[in-house]
């Protein structure tokens, strides 16, 4: 099969799991875990354990009334869900969901884009989300959202720099950009979240402020700007933008477990080429990743939400000079050699 | 393949960067450009420098455009109005400086012609190993003046947006 093909075939398998798979459980397992943390039962009714949950609201949501306020700007409404769905669909084909196999007698990575620029593709894809809160917020045309839309784009461009910062403090002892090489690091040194402790908690502080999830979710802060830059916005572009959102999440979970916890791979494995330990090595990831997702959903409902201020404070003079002393004392590591 | 490729994006760039200049909305000849700059990004991809291309959403798209919308949108900057006495003038302008720039660009495609790249493009040139081999040796000092430059510039803005404020504000900053 000619690499295009092969390409898109990986890609449209793991779009199909993230959008169809990834979302809907997630929805399930937020309501049930605020239940469990709130010492109350959560969904129970639709099918066994509530389980049908997101099937019932997917229907709802598509058998709403779709409403266009009168004074939008009808461009930019629109535009403004199917651009929250940009980083979601294109960020993740630079992380490998599996050990590489063999297909036809040569070696086939498990990525969608096995390219030179690897991670620094996922940055700048993942950077464009953006805008669809600049546009979901300017073309509501609605005071509440355009504050909302204004401070998640302020939000996200502040934790973007202290994310991209503890990326590249991975990046140095392994030499380059491709997460391949970063998993192959991984399998013959520890895992970096013991190696680079600063740097782990540096990403892991992003991570919640760029996928606006509490603490960080002042954008959607419910009690304070109604939906913040979602509140124009009903049926299924709202479901578009919290698809957007969990698929994210997902993605950057993957990002954390690629970069920090080993990927595919576990200590003191080695997998043959072969597809059941590629399917082996997806099983691994899948397991970081749904972790991840427990962690998310325990950090929400354990803290308060940050004040504006506060974020921006903690963004500029916290996360960014923590992220540039753990830049500098692995760079130095790695220049004595001890890395 | 990458001639309908490239056919594909050479036409949305151009259609989008007319966009960027003829609209009225600051707003939407904005968002023109972000497609603009992915086009030039995906020609980048093209011509062989990937990772110029990643660098070009990153950094120009993903950063300096959000800060344009930011600007125009926090200043509330409407749609442009021309009146009709002076649409005339622009237009007569603008071909005036149309035709200059079709001259120029004329003169210089034909001083280019027959001069072909000497050596093809090696690893040691387009991979990102080769690029930063260059910069942090042959290109040191242009590399470090443009970081002293960004610096100047990012500290004469704040300076100029200090001053902007109400005299009331500056006088209790004077005797702080």
């Amino acid at each position: 099969m000619s690499t295009e093909v092969l390409a898109l075939a990986k890609y449209l398998v793991v779009v199909a799991v993230l959008l169809g798979l990834v979302t809907p459980l997630m929805v399930w397992v937020e309501r049930r875990g605020m239940a469990l943390i709130q010492d109350r039962r959560g969904p129970n009714r639709v099918g066994p354990l509530g389980l049908l949950q997101s099937l019932a609201d997917g229907l709802k949501f598509i058998f709403k009334e779709d409403i266009i306020p009168a004074s939008a700007d009808k461009l930019m409404y629109l535009l403004g869900p199917v651009l929250a769905l940009v980083p979601a669909l294109t960020t993740f084909v630079v992380i490998p969901f599996a050990p590489p196999v063999e297909i036809d007698g040569s070696l086939v990575e498990m990525v969608v884009v096995p390219g030179e620029a690897g991670v620094l593709v996922f940055l700048a894809m993942a950077s464009l989300g953006v805008y669809a809160l600049v546009t979901a917020g300017y073309g509501s045309n609605n005071k509440y959202s355009s504050m909302g839309s204004v401070r998640a784009a302020a939000q996200l461009i502040s934790y973007e720099l202290a994310l991209a910062l503890a990326v590249l403090a991975v990046l140095l002892p392994v030499g380059s950009f491709e997460l391949a090489s970063v998993i192959e690091y991984q399998r013959s040194h520890f895992w970096n979240a013991l190696l680079q402790l600063p740097g782990f908690f540096v990403f892991l502080v992003a991570m919640f402020a760029e996928t606006n999830r509490l603490p960080f979710d002042l954008p959607e802060a419910e009690s304070e700007l109604v939906a913040g830059y979602a509140t124009e916005y009903g049926s299924m572009k709202f479901a578009l933008f919290f698809m957007g959102e969990y698929a994210n999440m997902a993605i950057l979970s993957g990002l954390m477990a690629t970069l920090y916890l080993g990927g595919w791979s576990l200590p003191g494995w080695s997998p043959e080429p072969v597809w059941i330990d590629a399917l082996l090595g997806a099983g691994v990831l899948a397991a970081k990743i749904a972790l991840m997702m427990c962690v998310f959903v325990w950090v929400r409902f354990s803290f308060p939400r940050f004040r504006y201020d506060q974020l921006m404070r903690l963004g500029w003079k916290f996360l960014l000079p923590l992220a540039l002393v753990n830049l500098l004392v692995v760079s130095a590591l790695v220049v004595w050699g001890i890395y | 393949m990458s001639i309908a490729v490239f056919a594909i994006f050479a036409v949305l760039t151009l259609a989008f960067a007319i966009v960027v200049v003829a609209h009225p909305d600051p707003v939407k000849s904005t968002m023109s450009m972000v497609v603009v700059l992915f086009c030039l990004a995906v020609h980048f991809v093209l011509l062989g420098a990937p990772f110029v291309a990643t660098l070009q959403v990153l950094l120009y798209t993903g950063a300096i455009l959000v800060l344009f919308l930011f600007v125009i949108m926090l200043l509330n900057l409407q749609r442009e109005h021309v009146p009709a006495t002076q649409g005339v003038t622009q237009r007569w302008v603008a071909l005036l400086g149309a035709s200059f720039f079709a001259g120029f660009l004329g003169m210089l495609l034909w001083q280019a012609q027959g001069s072909a790249l000497e050596e093809p493009l090696t690893e040691g040139f387009t991979s990102i190993r080769g690029l930063a081999e260059i910069l942090f040796t042959d290109y040191l000092l242009p590399f470090e003046m443009v970081g002293l430059l960004l610096l100047v510039a990012v500290v004469a803005a704040a300076m100029l947006a200090r001053q902007l404020g109400p005299p009331g504000d500056t006088a209790e900053e004077e005797r702080r």
